[in-house]
């Protein structure tokens, strides 16, 4: 049921909007509304169980083990949700002056430095309100760069074919051309299309490391030193930063820019779909062409680092400064591991996969590249499985959801046939990643004895198998009083 | 080990399933040479009570003002229901509903607010939310642009929020799109219809419409949607939710209604928060739909014919389109959103419009109060919405720090903007104020006028008692 069908006229809660209604004066008449637009008219109750039941039909990391991969599905502690939300940082108005804001300012000041510290990069600014967002600053920082040299041959990005789909799209958007290499046969991108792909119009190169592909890009280096002669920059997508943090810094790999998923690797809460928070991190080379605004430390002083601090910056891409809360969680997040526990996260998060890729080996599923090492994710293939009883990745992941689990990502990366990405996060006990394996244990043995019930899987949710051909060509997307 | 599960025991066993001796062994794939050594500038780890006690300090030190700033963010009352149910562990900790089985609570959710924006708006649908107010509008002009079969301009007035057209400027600046600034009349502070009339026979992809517009004056949004679709450009309304309780909405603009209307969500019960996380909000017309960037949810059927929703028209997007997607963007806000329907939910039509309404009453009484006060003045006498631009006798930075030291946030300070409007701030008082708050910012306000420029005027004798 939906909260328009629990509506009744004229209900409404007396405490929570003024008392009287007041007339308006002074608004010309063509300006005013003529009818009230549709919002339900119901009680205070109504709306709380209303939204509690929608809550509870839900898949959550609270309530359920989510080895989404790519999307670091780790815990996302109380406490950085409750102080956060701490009433003077909940109240303080964006365009307050920085003197009324210096306990907070001190908090986004510190974040810099840390985040700064774990890339290895000589700036950073907390601006970007998305991964996406953040790939958007950091490719057009690389434009910039070029332009500011009268360098305006550049026209290609190139970027691996294993890269999310951001990357391109974000490419195209900077008024770029995408060049995609292969991958070779180990999971690695392809060095001789590389190096095929190099030239003078080279405006830079978008890697993620370790790869979509849960593996480590061994020939970093290399890569670097072929794009870097070519006169391009290099670009990193921090989507699996997860994996080494505290091992490797992106900025010892090579890379001139990149961004940091704070909603993954610090914990940040994904909230259905957002808000995400991807600061950016920079080189040297870079620094003149960071977002604003930026947190500067002066005499004592926190303070806004404007355009007129960083004239030839990209400019702004939010209307303030990004996701300030996000931000906030992701410090007291950052204050509560501290170092050691930040280097722990990229041991325990690759702990964990390695882990579950042999237990789930053993239970006799495909790996699909069994000869490396998982970062904190990695993949499984179930070509085999699909040829022998018709049962696909996606009936497999739609079978985990009836057993309590939320599903890895499937067919993604395209490479690799009926894929499930899966990834644990350091947060989980073995206990949780052994019944997880009993689990797919038990749907290896029904694909095989009721196929039939696996493709008709989910049978225990809200609802079954969604009809999407049918929502995309009868676009329902407003209700509408009947 | 903060939020580390694994016992000594379990490590042993996990190590001796991998066939691995050691954690560090796991990381034998990386060259040694790239392997960096501890972290310097992180400081060792706080307990959750050290680490409150210091973000309970800072806060304290930030302390609470009496807020007269808008300028794109607003102070409105936000019902205790709202963050109690947002941050429940179902919403706030589950991600992107692409199982849509597993995600239906979100789903629906979504749905709802689309419906609720549409109909606030007066369009045919709504997408599931993009970042924020400004880049929801560098969207909107993207839209238009790959809409428009010839221009690839876009006309914007400059009564628009200033940082959103520097946001438009830096997100389209790379795809070759130009953007036109329009002047305002600056006796009522909006967009004259017939100030367009130099563009002759120019094309554009669009006219950017504010409402209200950065000065909180209502524009002549009839006349300006009429002027766009007469040159065969979009209409794109930016608009405050909140007004939208009591205005025309963009849909019902001028003959044929604006084509796609956006702007910032935050109004709608999303805290101040120094700037984020807000959300934008994109609506828009039926046959513009396909054009739309961002998450969609629909309404289908199960497999047994039970309602159920899904995230729909993915073919526009990143993660199946990649270089050819409408935009790069990937999450919505959905955690704004979820707060956002629970705060329409909870105040309804009625609700929403008293707020708007006292507001609006507010801002009417405290300007009254303010010109009462020698040389102070309204500087446009076009019709406003909650927010309006003031002049003072004094210089501005002096007013408002002596505000400040009342405790007292006094506006904005217009001076970097719209240098040509002197001495000028720009004030807001939302629904939150009482008649006392609004009487105090008056009475500071005259006593901080009185020592700014007695201390300008005895500026020498300042200077000696110092020395």
């Amino acid at each position: 049921m939906l909260i328009f069908e629990h509506s009744r006229p004229g209900r409404r809660n007396y405490s929570q909007s003024p008392a009287t209604a007041v007339e308006t004066e002074g608004i010309p008449r063509n300006l005013m509304r003529k009818a009230p637009p549709l919002l339900p008219e119901v009680s205070e109750m109504d709306v709380v169980r209303h939204y509690t039941r929608l809550s509870q039909k839900n898949f959550s990391i609270d309530t359920q083990f989510y080895p989404l991969g790519s999307c670091t599905m780790k815990y996302n502690p109380r406490a950085c949700n409750s102080l956060a939300m701490l009433p003077q940082f909940l109240g303080r108005h964006p365009r307050a002056p920085e003197s009324t804001g210096q306990g907070f300012l001190a908090c986004m000041y510190e974040l810099q430095e840390i985040l700064k510290d774990v890339t290895g990069m000589a700036g950073v600014s907390l601006t970007p309100m998305a991964g996406a967002q953040g790939e958007l600053i950091g490719v057009a920082m690389i434009r910039a760069y070029h332009e500011s040299r009268g360098d305006s041959a550049r026209t290609e990005i190139i970027i691996p074919d294993a890269a999310h789909g951001t990357n391109p799209a974000t490419a195209v958007m900077c008024g770029y051309k995408v060049v995609e290499i292969s991958t070779d046969n180990e999971g690695d991108v392809d060095m001789d299309a590389l190096k095929a792909a190099v030239g003078p119009q080279t405006a830079g190169l978008m890697l993620t490391n370790p790869s979509t592909l849960g593996v480590f890009e061994k020939n970093v280096a290399e890569m670097s030193r072929i794009v870097h002669q070519a006169g391009g920059l290099l670009y990193y997508d921090g989507a699996n930063l997860n994996a080494i943090l505290g091992k490797v810094k992106p900025g010892d790999m090579g890379f001139d820019v990149i961004h940091i998923n704070l909603h993954k690797t610090f914990s940040t809460p994904h909230g259905g779909g957002g808000p995400g928070s991807a600061p950016v991190g920079v080189a040297k080379r870079l620094l003149p062409f960071m977002p604003v605004p930026v947190v500067g430390f002066e005499k004592g002083t926190y303070r806004w680092l404007t355009e007129k601090d960083i004239p030839q910056s990209i400019g702004r891409l939010s209307a303030h400064m990004g996701n300030a809360g996000v931000l906030l969680r992701a410090y007291v997040y950052v204050r509560l591991l501290g170092a050691e526990g930040m280097h722990r996260v990229a041991e325990f998060a690759t702990l964990n996969a390695n882990y579950l890729m042999a237990e789930l080996s053993r239970a006799g599923f495909e790996i699909a590249y069994p000869d490396r090492r998982a970062s904190h994710e990695f993949i499984v293939t179930l070509k085999d499985l699909k040829e022998k009883t018709g049962v696909t990745a996606m009936n497999v992941a739609k079978r985990l959801l009836d057993k309590g689990y939320h599903a890895p990502t499937t067919y993604f990366p395209l490479l690799v046939p009926e894929c499930l990405l899966i990834e644990p996060a350091e947060t989980e006990s073995k206990e949780t990643l052994d019944a997880f394996v009993a689990a797919m244990k038990e749907i290896l043995e029904e694909a095989h004895t009721q196929p039939e019930m696996v493709k008709g899987a989910p049978h225990t949710t809200p609802v079954r198998r969604l009809d999407d051909v049918k929502a995309a060509r009868e676009l329902d997307l407003v209700w509408k009083r009947p | 080990m903060p939020f580390i599960p694994h016992t000594e025991e379990d490590i042993h066993a996990m190590l001796a399933s991998i066939g691995a001796n050691t954690i560090d062994d796991l990381f034998d794939e990386i060259p040694p040479d790239l392997k960096s050594g501890r972290l310097k500038r992180v400081p060792p780890g706080l307990g959750e009570m050290e680490i409150s006690r210091l973000m309970l300090e800072r806060a304290e030190a930030d302390g609470h003002y009496l807020n007269f700033i808008g300028a794109g963010a607003y102070e409105h009352h936000i019902p205790a229901a709202v963050w109690q149910i947002t941050t429940r562990g179902e919403f706030y900790s589950s991600y992107t509903p692409y199982q849509a089985e597993a995600s239906q609570g979100s789903l629906q959710l979504l749905y709802e607010y689309q419906t609720m924006m549409a109909s606030l708006t007066g369009m045919d649908v709504s997408n599931a939310s993009m970042y924020d107010g400004a880049s929801a509008l560098a969207e909107a002009a993207l839209m238009a642009v790959r809409s428009h079969k010839s221009s690839r301009r876009i006309l914007m007035p400059a009564t628009v929020h200033p940082v959103y057209r520097s946001v438009v400027r830096a997100i389209v600046g790379n795809q070759n799109i130009e953007v036109v600034e329009l002047p305002y009349c600056t006796q009522a502070g909006l967009t004259l219809p017939e100030s367009l009339d130099r563009f002759g026979k120019k094309e554009f992809a669009a006219l950017v419409i504010p409402q209200p517009n950065f000065f909180g004056v209502l524009e002549q949004v009839d006349a300006l949607t009429d002027w766009a679709h007469s040159k065969n450009a979009l209409a794109i309304g930016v608009a405050n939710p909140m007004a939208l309780a009591m205005l025309t909405p963009p849909g019902e603009w001028g003959g044929k209604g604006a084509d796609v209307a956006v702007g910032e969500g935050q109004p709608l019960g999303i805290p101040l928060s120094s700037g984020g996380p807000y959300f934008g909000f994109m609506a828009c017309k039926q046959p513009l739909v396909r054009q739309m960037p961002g998450r969609i949810i629909g309404r289908t059927t199960d497999q047994d014919g039970k309602p159920g929703f899904v995230l729909t028209l993915q073919a526009r997007e990143q993660h199946i389109r990649r270089s050819k997607a409408t935009s790069n963007i990937c999450t919505n806000q959905g955690l704004m959103v979820t707060a956002a329907t629970i705060y329409m939910a909870l105040t309804g039509p009625e609700g929403l419009r008293r707020i708007a309404a006292q507001s609006h009453a507010n801002t009417l009484t405290l300007l009254e109060k303010l010109e009462s006060l020698k040389g102070v003045k309204r500087i446009f006498d076009g019709p406003l919405f909650h927010e309006a631009v003031v002049s003072l006798p004094a210089p501005v930075e002096d007013v408002l720090r002596t505000l400040k030291h009342q405790r007292i946030l006094g506006g904005l300070n217009l001076e970097g903007y719209y240098p040509e409007l002197g001495n000028a701030i720009l004030v807001c008082a939302t629904e939150t104020k009482t008649s006392a708050d609004l009487e105090n910012y008056a009475d500071q306000l005259s006593l901080a006028l009185d020592n700014v420029s007695s201390a300008n005027s005895h500026a020498p004798a300042a200077t000696l008692l110092s020395t």
